[in-house]
């Protein structure tokens, strides 16, 4: 179990990249921290490693304060974006680097390095260098000699972001998989939305050094906490209108949509993924809970086409079956499903509409 | 086409000229020591070796160039040691005014060892009572070898990603095991440069080692050279091109061994 409590890291020049943060992640949990650039993911899993020493608050390992322990003492393993193997030694030895640190003998971490390798299928390579390694077996490298070190957690900085996009599934796949097997807790950081709901147990959305959001990755997906998870997180960003609730009735982007009962009048934001309209090319007659609009662009998607409309000085976009994209320029109704909005006030979830 | 062959020709005739400009001196270097009557001149010897035989009945001409090796080997270790050290504090921890630093360091190496500064040098070491002694040398040409060498080796360490250190750092490493294992391998090229270039510096050195020592017994190849004279004070190029070719050879061996085993390469493993 990994706890923080009041965590602060500011860094010189008073740029607070982790802001008085609380968060408990449990044992054995895939757990995913996700976040656009700069949002102080990567320092919050450096302090966890203790690379980074916090300005304030607390870490906490496996019910101990690591605090004040140098991340040697810790009990974790790290593996880095640029999976830091060392270019001067094979596999082998990379793999047992951290057994050649507790004194193991060479002859038992040398069969510790071989089995652990057998198992992530390395066992051709061990007497490699990591340049004459292609991106995928350098991260099983990485991943090896992680492991090898039998840590308390995992730490996993942006592990998929090195390798290139057919590779990145099958080793999300892996991972996933392996981290079943290993039952070790693991924390990861990812920018990619998708990444993280594919892998994590749960998830913490984080904006400018604050957690917005955690949750399993249905919950964060089905009802984001607020705007930025809504927009942050789906492959397709959400339709975040601007709305208003007046009289019962939901006002938005020229429709007039059912209100839910509990909602006071006053302004709101709507929002929609792209996903759960239907767009039609014919004027739905007598009904006005549809967006018009204008089809701007076209994108396709493969299996679907992104399709979007100029409604006024507002954009809407909706995700189109094969087959059934519009022309550019023609004009275009979305009909949003029944129960699938989500309305925000403050920047805070009120509830579906 | 006839101006095409023109300049091919005017370019080939400089390129020889400029070759020649440079060829010479070796050539020279090459063919006087084995030479019965050497001038100034390059031409096909009268084949002797007879040079070398009076050259080695001079009592310091053997004994110069192990100083030699004795000093250049100390200076490079101490300067490597050194220069190390210094540069990776100075590449991973954060001083205010590092690089000010550095550059006065540099600035003023020039006139550490450099001619200005020998007369407070040799009182200085004459205090120290290291006047006469290899160690005064060495501390000498170290001193003012040191900060183009941590100048540089900064360099080779800020181009290590430090992720490599942290990664061992994160596995329970000491900060001298992280030396050892990681980081003195990957500058092992650099730290080579480093050497070989000492080395070079030192085995050239003439004027701090021909003032702090007294005694011929101790005075490296470069002091020696000078001696080579007629007392009448006319250079007896049979011996001065001899001891020449003696004094190159082990720089040059050096040279080809340095960059035979360690090579100038790096291995890659950070994932660009």
């Amino acid at each position: 179990m990994i706890s923080l409590s009041g965590l602060t890291k500011e860094f010189p020049g008073g740029v607070r990249a982790i802001d008085s943060l609380d968060l408990e992640i449990r044992d054995g949990e895939f757990f995913a921290l996700l976040g656009p650039s700069g949002c102080g993911k990567t320092t919050l899993l450096r302090t966890i490693a203790g690379l980074e020493t916090p300005t304030s608050g607390n870490v906490g390992i496996g019910g101990t304060d690591v605090t004040g322990l140098p991340p040697g003492r810790r009990d974790v393993a790290m593996v880095f974006q640029d999976y830091a193997l060392f270019p001067h030694m094979d596999v082998t030895t990379n793999i047992a680097y951290p057994l050649r640190i507790k004194k193991v003998s060479r002859a038992r971490r040398e069969a510790k390095a071989a089995e652990t390798a057998s198992r992530l299928s390395l066992s051709e390579l061990l007497a490699r260098r990591p340049a004459q390694l292609s991106g995928g077996q350098q991260q099983r490298v990485a991943l090896a000699r992680a492991i090898a070190s039998r840590p308390q957690v995992f730490l996993f900085d942006e592990p998929l972001s090195n390798l290139d996009a057919r590779l990145r599934l099958e080793a999300r796949t892996f991972l996933k998989r392996l981290q079943r097997e290993l039952a070790v807790t693991t924390v990861f950081v990812t920018h990619d939305q998708g990444e993280a709901l594919a892998l994590a147990d749960r998830i913490a959305v984080m904006n400018a050094g604050r957690i917005t959001q955690v949750g399993t990755p249905s919950e964060v997906f089905h009802r984001p906490a607020d705007p930025f998870v809504a927009g942050f997180i789906g492959s397709t960003p959400m339709n975040l209108l601007p709305a208003s609730a007046e009289g019962g009735e939901l006002h938005v982007a020229g429709a007039v949509l059912p209100l839910p009962r509990d909602i006071p009048d006053g302004p709101l934001v709507y929002g929609l993924r792209p996903e759960y309209a239907d767009l039609s090319q014919s004027a739905p007659v007598g009904r006005r809970d549809a967006f018009s609009g204008k089809v701007a662009v076209v994108e396709n998607l493969g299996t679907a086409h992104l399709v979007t409309l100029e409604s006024g000085d507002l954009l809407i976009q909706v995700v189109v079956p094969e087959g059934d994209e519009p022309a550019v320029g023609a004009s275009a109704w979305a009909a949003p499903r029944p129960g699938r909005a989500l309305l925000y006030r403050d920047d805070r979830l009120l509830t579906g509409a | 086409m006839t101006r095409h062959a023109l300049a091919t020709i005017g370019r080939a005739t400089f390129f020889a000229v400029v070759l020649g400009f440079f060829s010479l001196p070796l050539l020279w270097l090459a063919s006087a020591p084995f030479d019965a009557h050497p001038s100034i001149t390059t031409s096909l010897p009268e084949f002797t070796f007879g040079n070398f035989r009076s050259l080695l009945d001079n009592p310091y001409v053997m004994s110069s160039l192990r100083n030699s090796l004795l000093q250049a080997a100390g200076s490079a270790a101490l300067v490597v040691v050194l220069a190390a050290l210094a540069a990776y504090a100075l590449s991973r921890v954060r001083v205010p005014g590092r690089d000010a630093l550095l550059y006065v360091l540099l600035l003023l190496s020039s006139v550490v060892t450099g001619t200005a500064a020998m007369v407070p040098l040799f009182e200085l070491a004459t205090r120290l009572n290291l006047i006469d002694t290899h160690l005064g040398v060495i501390l000498t040409l170290s001193g003012g070898l040191l900060p183009a060498a941590i100048f540089i080796l900064k360099d080779f360490m800020d181009g290590t990603p430090t992720s490599y250190e942290e990664s061992a750092r994160v596995f329970g490493a000491s900060p001298l095991q992280i030396l050892r294992h990681i980081v003195i391998p990957l500058v092992r090229p650099g730290l080579a440069t480093i050497a070989v270039w000492a080395v070079a510096n030192v085995w050239g050195s003439f004027l701090q080692p021909f003032i702090l020592l007294r005694d011929p017994d101790k005075s490296p190849g470069a002091v020696i050279l000078y001696t080579l004279y007629t007392e009448g004070g006319a250079p007896r190029l049979d011996l001065i091109s001899t001891f020449s070719l003696l004094y190159s050879l082990p720089v040059v061996v050096m040279y080809v061994f340095v960059s035979r085993r360690y090579g100038f390469r790096f291995h890659g493993g950070i994932k660009r």
